[in-house]
């Protein structure tokens, strides 16, 4: 989906968490996720930590999709 | 470590006063006495008992498990360690199998469960279980019981039946069709054993991704081990079991885990054109961070075996997909020659692509079949369970249950249909 | 009963001309005509030939949906029980308008049809996975041997009969993985590979691994105070009670939900239809696939302009390719029409 998406011309960054699938597959702009039933949580930690770790994840996401890259790029 | 699995052919079950096996294969059960055995009353408002024979218009849903009635009558430990048994480690002596029957388990749906066994028509050529006698048990959980102690309920209930069976058998006086020897020695023999055949390993990947996707060794979740070795007897005495039924067609039931069918033939070939060294078990775990490491450690224990060659299995798809190109990725690096069984989701039509994750280096490969297939399974006169659920199992859609009882329905849906140890003799071809 | 079958030819074949009658456009005419008279002779009493239609190699390439759409009304005026098309041999104008018409009545129509070509003939690749396409040889000396190869295909599915592999029936590989039972269980399957494998010897791997296409990279947000961000997901967050009853595997559909005013993904309205993973998490605060809340905050904040109105889901959980192509094509238009400058897509 993501690649389809960006054949559109739009910008996309894929929030996941097994970046080698998302990079095998092809997309682009990558921001590894926590875990596979909670990419933006952690049900091990409080609402308020899992804001901040939620916040943390979206930041680097919006910063992908700032920046201008070549090839597939993980934005750790 | 030496096994012999004494096996009595079961060839029908029928309720009776006594839970023994007769002259002519009829195992009987005290339906009384087992129901009794399994009663969980603090989680289980209700068990129900029924059989399911081959070739009967009886269908099976939803399907939890199915388990191989096993009792150890020679050696340390017994069945199912950790489980419903002390956590001796088990895998010598003798164990009483009764071949031919299998537990079913089957319970109203909590989440996203399935699986079904349909025992004659279309479904039953997909699941090893319309060839089996079954002893299903029906479940209904108590109100307001939370859903993992209920998926555990579940489980043990099905594991104490299985075990119930074959120890009435034994000690009714059951007497062995046919006996089978399994033996493999310490390293320090078996490494220099047959010099000039290669040796090989199997590198069983176990689905350890929450609620109904588990597998416990020794009655420990797998998600918490670093894998390891284990010897392939342990298997037959039911060390590994399993909490998984989510897409039934490539979810490893604790009977094929008693059955495994890779360590079977690694058995088969031993001595002949390999040198089977050992099994290590691995996880799926749902980071990152887990699956590299996870990867690593196994291929490395491979490694300190020395092996030239690894059989690789997997068990679920998609993220895990992930996992089993990485442990071939990372086993072919370091020298070592792999072969891969997995199953397919191409889609309805057999064109979209079979897995999530690809490697050139994977160019070695054994496939269970495309789960994405449609079939066509016809009304059955019976229903054991509930088939209220169909429309929302995963392989089924709105209107996959039809009025007249008939289900369209993808593979998906069909317990052990696609089961990638290689259980089955379905397979895909590119046409 | 007599099969009725429709053929479709080029202008060359049809004896109208060669390449400076490339342009004529559509025509239908009774009986057959050309390569026709062949197939007649290979159908013999069991179908006939009740029409050819014919189209111009350069009317059809410049005009394909126009003149796909008049070639299948006319197929379909003569009311056919099948259709054969070319066959086309190495001509790649040809090729593509026989791949072309062959799928649209395949799809539209719902009848059998088969057409013709050399593997290398561009046509191939484009439509092979939708239609059978008979192996011919590249130039129309080939014709011998063309015509009851496809003949006999086109009989066979009218039929009803199953056809085997692209070896047995003669037509190219289409690239679709078909389930075959073995004689052996994949286990020892497995251990003779390996077996081979470690001894050297020749194996055959049961799947071909795939090659992934690629995308290359959109342009980044220059200005993200003022971009319209749009949030779509695989982790199928939908509304609670799944009003679409999108499927917990093998997704043949997604949903749109407006988030108009929507400050968070609680689970109150909210609940994952996604069957691959332990929903246990997902269901107690979706946000944690679908981070309405904090993404609220950000926008609040003034991080970039808006959160579009709707997200899309879906269940990422042996989703054909195919699907989520399709999927992603939609949404990607959608969002492109309104003006939206970049998307988050989540994944379990």
């Amino acid at each position: 989906m993501v690649k389809a998406i960006e054949s559109t011309g739009i910008a996309v960054v894929h929030i996941c968490t097994i970046v080698p699938i998302s990079q095998t597959v092809g997309a682009n702009r990558i921001v590894p996720a926590v875990a596979i039933p909670y990419p933006l949580g952690d049900p091990s930690k409080s609402r308020e930590e899992e804001k901040v770790i939620r916040r943390g994840i979206l930041e680097k996401a919006l910063e992908a999709l700032k920046t201008p890259i070549r090839e597939q790029t993980v934005f750790n | 470590m030496k096994l012999e699995l004494m096996k009595v052919n079961v060839k029908s079950v029928g309720w009776g006063d006594r839970t023994e096996v007769l002259k002519d294969g009829t195992l009987k059960v005290n339906k009384k006495e087992l129901l009794a055995h399994v009663t969980d009353e603090e989680n289980l408002k209700s068990i129900g008992a029924e059989i399911a024979l081959p070739g009967e218009s009886v269908r099976i849903t939803p399907v939890k498990d199915a388990i191989q009635p096993r009792y150890k009558i020679e050696g340390c430990g017994q069945v199912f360690p950790g489980m419903v048994s002390d956590v001796e480690s088990v895998g010598e002596g003798k164990t009483l199998v009764l071949e031919g029957a299998a537990v079913v388990t089957c319970g109203r749906i909590v989440g996203f469960q399935e699986g079904i066994v349909d025992m004659s028509g279309k479904g039953s050529e997909y699941t090893p279980f319309s060839k089996t006698c079954n002893v299903v048990l029906v479940f209904e959980p108590q109100e307001g019981i939370e859903v993992y102690a209920y998926e555990k309920a579940c489980r043990l209930a099905g594991l104490k039946a299985a075990m119930y069976l074959a120890k009435c058998v034994y000690e009714s006086g059951g007497t062995p069709d046919k006996t089978e020897t399994y033996e493999i020695p310490p390293f320090t023999r078996s490494m220099n054993a047959f010099p000039g055949l290669p040796k090989v390993a199997y590198l069983y990947m176990l689905q350890t991704q929450g609620l109904l996707h588990d597998t416990y060794v020794y009655g420990i979740d797998a998600k918490r081990i670093l894998p390891t070795m284990i010897h392939p007897n342990e298997t037959m005495d039911g060390a590994i079991v399993s909490g998984n039924c989510v897409s039934a067609c490539d979810k490893n039931s604790t009977y094929v885990h008693q059955n495994n069918p890779v360590i079977r033939s690694l058995y088969e070939r031993h001595g002949k054109d390999i040198n089977f060294v050992g099994v290590i078990i691995t996880n799926e775990n749902v980071t990152l961070a887990d699956k590299r490491r996870s990867s690593s450690y196994a291929v490395k224990i491979a490694g300190m075996f020395g092996v030239d060659g690894l059989v690789i299995s997997e068990e679920g798809f998609g993220n895990p997909d992930a996992d089993l190109i990485m442990n071939c990725h990372k086993a072919e690096k370091a020298g070592i020659k792999t072969v891969l069984i997995t199953d397919e989701f191409a889609g309805r039509d057999g064109a979209s692509q079979s897995l999530a994750d690809a490697a050139p280096e994977a160019n070695a490969v054994v496939t269970a079949g495309n789960a994405n297939m449609i079939v066509v399974l016809p009304p059955m006169e019976r229903v054991i369970g509930f088939t209220e659920y169909v429309n929302v199992i995963a392989g089924g859609f709105d209107g996959s249950l039809k009025p007249d009882g008939s289900i369209e329905v993808e593979l998906q849906a069909i317990t052990g249909a696609t089961c990638e140890l290689g259980f089955n003799k379905l397979g895909a071809e590119t046409w | 009963m007599t099969y009725r079958i429709v053929h479709y030819i080029n202008q060359f074949f049809a004896g109208i001309g060669g390449e400076e009658k490339a342009g004529v456009g559509p025509e239908s005419r009774n009986g057959a005509l050309g390569p026709g008279m062949a197939f007649k002779a290979a159908f013999g009493n069991e179908a006939e030939i009740v029409g050819t239609v014919i189209c111009g190699d350069g009317y059809f390439a410049e005009n394909m949906d126009e003149a796909a759409e008049k070639i299948l009304k006319m197929i379909s005026d003569l009311k056919p029980d099948a259709v054969i098309a070319g066959p086309a041999f190495n001509a790649g104008r040809y090729g593509t308008a026989c791949g072309a018409v062959s799928e649209a009545v395949s799809k539209k129509l719902g009848i059998p049809v088969v057409t013709g070509m050399y593997p290398e003939n561009p046509g191939v690749d484009m439509y092979r996975k939708g239609i059978y396409i008979v192996e011919t040889s590249d130039s129309a000396r080939g014709i011998k041997d063309a015509v009851p190869a496809m003949a006999k295909l086109i009989m066979k599915s009218l039929r009803g009969e199953l056809l085997g592999s692209p070896a047995d029936e003669g037509y190219i590989e289409r690239g679709v993985r078909v389930n075959r039972f073995n004689d052996r269980i994949g286990a020892a399957r497995a251990v003779d590979m390996l077996v081979k494998k470690l001894k050297g010897e020749e194996f055959r791997t049961e799947y071909p691994m795939p090659v992934f296409d690629r995308v290359p990279p959109a342009e980044p947000i220059k200005d993200m105070k003022n971009a319209v961000i749009a949030l779509v997901t695989s982790g199928g967050i939908v509304p609670k009670g799944n009003p679409d009853h999108i499927e917990a595997s093998s997704a043949s559909k997604y949903g749109t939900y407006s988030i108009a005013g929507v400050q968070s993904a609680d689970e109150v309205a909210y609940a994952t239809a996604h069957g691959g993973y332990d929903p246990t998490y997902a269901n107690t605060d979706p946000n944690r696939v679908l981070p309405i809340d904090v993404l609220r905050e950000m926008e609040k904040e003034g991080e970039f302009k808006k959160l579009y109105d709707y997200f899309f889901t879906t269940v990422g959980n042996g989703t054909p390719v195919a699907n989520a192509k399709k999927f992603g094509s939609e949404i990607g238009a959608r969002l492109k029409k309104d003006g939206v400058d970049a998307v988050i897509l989540t994944s379990t």
